[in-house]
């Protein structure tokens, strides 16, 4: 009997082609959403650990409490002692130290004075220690646009848009005049290596990179960090570890009421990153079950014109002797095979599609010119285990629950009205 | 029920509600027909012909009175004994031949044997058997679309009768047909009739089936006006 019915659904179209092709649709586009958002909530992820907040944070409490102020008068000092600390307590873990800086970027003329000066936005990191992870974690080879990266002291990379506005070339000197960690003013004279596109308007338009030890020096930092990050070597935030490792750095020796004790943040609680690292398996769960119920009502509606149009078929079966239960279990046993079909089609699809956009991704930086988060312009999707059964559990189910309602017609219609519909 | 008898009706009634009134289709029926009938319901569109064949089918169930079949009181049928009663007693000839057009000859034939869970090698006798009853065994791996009308009838009288029924039901088998085919279609159920034993009881108003049939039952407005032998009661087998 299940020959039988295998050949009926193989030569009749209808029955085999069309919903294996509705199937196949649903379960291609919730494959490859759902590996575009995991791909793009670890590009978000990824791309904010590596360029601000790293997977930990370890700030001064009062640093922490000012964070976007930047109060680097509250900046953790005895940096090389701590970080000695945090790589005992989590070896697995790089350790970088930063200071985000504000100032005024002063640009001279031939004759040494002020041509034109302008508000920057700077990030000191280790640019210049040989084995720095920083160059690689900042993507720094990618987003040079001229010039090259910075060799010497003394040397900084700023955002091209800045350059342009203020007409410096590679190799131009500039002066950054700022705020000394403990008060006074401060003054470092440095030189244009290159020119950097970071693909977010507002650290184009006033961000500097430059080297830690010039920064500490300019700014009286001596051993001092504004923040000290750690990242996962893997590169994978794991919310988790994170969290028990901030608690056992948290539960440390210090007094609460010392406002310069060094805390430690997760990436999960850096702003805007809390809802989506926490909730992200809710609203993946949520977009899953909108495409369910999406294709399952899609899959009802063809179950429905399809059972309709074989109204006359089940009366004569059942004419013939066939029991209402056992037309409706081979409605059911077609409607699993070609759930089973359409589901490995539109998977296989799916993660083909996810497959190229984890390898080679798609360039949206064009697409970025305004946006103030930081973000990867390449998207990429993420293939996980979950992604094989994401698109084909749904499928059958969709399959299955839309022909068991349309299939209703079977019991709820009397055997001689549908026997009646054969002859129409 | 009696001795050689395959139906019995009693005062059977089938009313259909028909928006806020009821239309009486059956009228309080009182027939039998015994093994090897070779009968029919002849009169006017309405009369009640299909429904009885219906009810006697257990297509449908009764409103008042009874219905008995080999044995078995439609009105009282679960839709599961009613599928068993049909799958190893009943086949159904239609107007409109009603094949399954994906699938071939041999296998709209098939069907039936399926249903009854035939082993294989047994199915396919059965099955060889009835198209050379019909006289299609050249056209098995054909499909419904590549036969002509009269053939496809042909078709379905060997789905009637491959599971060698008791009763075959016949509603308007010749409707769709021209004489030449007609013809042949009612001399091969005679000749099923004859050979096998099945009983056939037809519904119709074509001249060309009541000239064959041994016992005519006209029905008018859901009552039985008359019962009579047929044109054919002397060739009773």
């Amino acid at each position: 009997m299940i020959r039988f019915l295998t050949k009926g659904i193989l030569r009749d179209r209808s029955r085999s082609l069309f919903p294996i092709l509705i199937v196949a649709a649903g379960a291609f586009l919730t494959v490859a959403f759902y590996c575009y958002i995991q791909g793009a909530e670890i590009n978000v992820v990824r791309s904010s650990a590596n360029l601000r907040f790293g997977h930990v944070r370890v700030m001064t409490a009062a640093y922490a409490a000012e964070a976007d102020q930047i109060p680097n008068d509250a900046a953790l000092t005895g940096v090389e002692a701590l970080k000695e600390k945090l790589r005992t307590l989590a070896p697995e873990m790089d350790w970088v130290a930063r200071i985000q800086f504000g100032g005024l970027l002063d640009v001279p003329d031939a004759g040494g004075e002020t041509r034109i000066q302008a508000p920057a936005a700077g990030m000191a990191v280790d640019l210049l220690t040989p084995g720095s992870i920083e160059p690689g974690l900042l993507n720094l080879e990618r987003i040079l646009v001229r010039g090259r990266l910075p060799q010497r002291a003394g040397e900084v990379l700023i955002g091209d848009e800045l350059a342009r506005k203020l007409g410096l070339e590679p190799g131009a000197p500039v002066t950054l005049v700022g705020s000394a960690m403990h008060g006074g003013m401060s003054m470092a004279n440095l030189a244009v290596a290159g020119t950097i596109r970071f693909g977010i308007q507002a650290m184009d338009r006033t961000g500097i990179i430059a080297d830690l030890a010039d920064i500490r020096g300019a700014l009286d930092m001596e051993d001092a960090a504004g923040e000290v990050l750690g990242l996962f070597r893997d590169g994978i935030y794991v919310h988790e570890r994170a969290k028990a490792l901030a608690a056992a750095f948290n539960a440390g020796p210090a007094a609460p009421s010392d406002s310069f004790r060094p805390v430690m943040q997760t990436l999960a609680q850096q702003p805007g990153l809390d809802i989506m690292i926490e909730k992200m398996g809710l609203f993946t769960a949520i977009l899953v079950l909108v495409f369910l119920l999406a294709m399952s009502l899609v899959q009802w509606n063809a179950g429905l014109i399809g059972t309709l149009r074989r109204h006359g078929e089940f009366g004569l079966r059942l004419a013939l002797g066939e029991s209402k239960d056992r037309a409706y279990l081979s409605l059911l046993g077609e409607a699993v095979i070609i759930g089973l079909i359409g589901s490995a089609i539109g998977t296989a699809l799916g993660l083909a599609l996810a497959y190229y956009l984890q390898a080679h991704g798609i360039d949206v930086s064009g697409m970025m010119k305004n946006m103030s988060f930081l973000m990867d312009p390449i998207l990429r999707a993420k293939i996980t285990p979950f992604a094989f059964a994401v698109g084909f559990v749904p499928g059958l189910l969709a399959s299955v629950i839309g022909t068991a309602i349309a299939g209703r017609a079977i019991y709820k219609r009397r055997t001689a009205t549908l026997f009646k519909e054969l002859e129409t | 029920m009696e001795n050689g008898m395959l139906i019995k009706t009693t005062d059977l009634t089938k009313v259909y509600p028909m928006g806020g009134q009821s239309i009486t289709a059956l009228d309080k029926v009182n027939l039998s027909f015994a093994k090897g009938e070779f009968a029919g319901l002849v009169g006017p569109s309405g009369s009640g012909k299909t429904t009885l064949l219906n009810i006697l089918g257990s297509l449908d169930v009764p409103t008042r009175g009874s219905a008995e079949v080999l044995g078995e009181k439609i009105e009282t049928l679960t839709h599961r004994k009613a599928a068993e009663l049909r799958n190893h007693h009943i086949g159904f000839i239609f107007q409109t031949f009603n094949l399954l057009p994906v699938y071939t000859v041999y296998e709209n034939v098939e069907f039936p044997l399926l249903l009854l869970g035939m082993a294989p090698a047994a199915r396919r006798r059965a099955v060889l058997a009835a198209l050379e009853w019909v006289h299609l065994s050249d056209r098995a791996r054909s499909r419904p679309a590549q036969l002509s009308g009269g053939q496809c009838q042909r078709v379905a009288i060997a789905r009637a009768v491959v599971k060698k029924p008791d009763l075959v039901l016949a509603d308007e088998p010749t409707a769709n047909l021209d004489a030449e085919n007609s013809h042949h279609i009612l001399h091969t159920m005679a000749d099923i009739n004859r050979d096998l034993g099945t009983t056939f009881l037809f519904s119709t108003h074509d001249d060309k089936v009541i000239s064959h049939l041994r016992r005519k039952i006209t029905l008018i407005d859901g009552r039985v006006a008359k019962d009579e032998p047929g044109p054919a009661a002397e060739k009773r087998p």
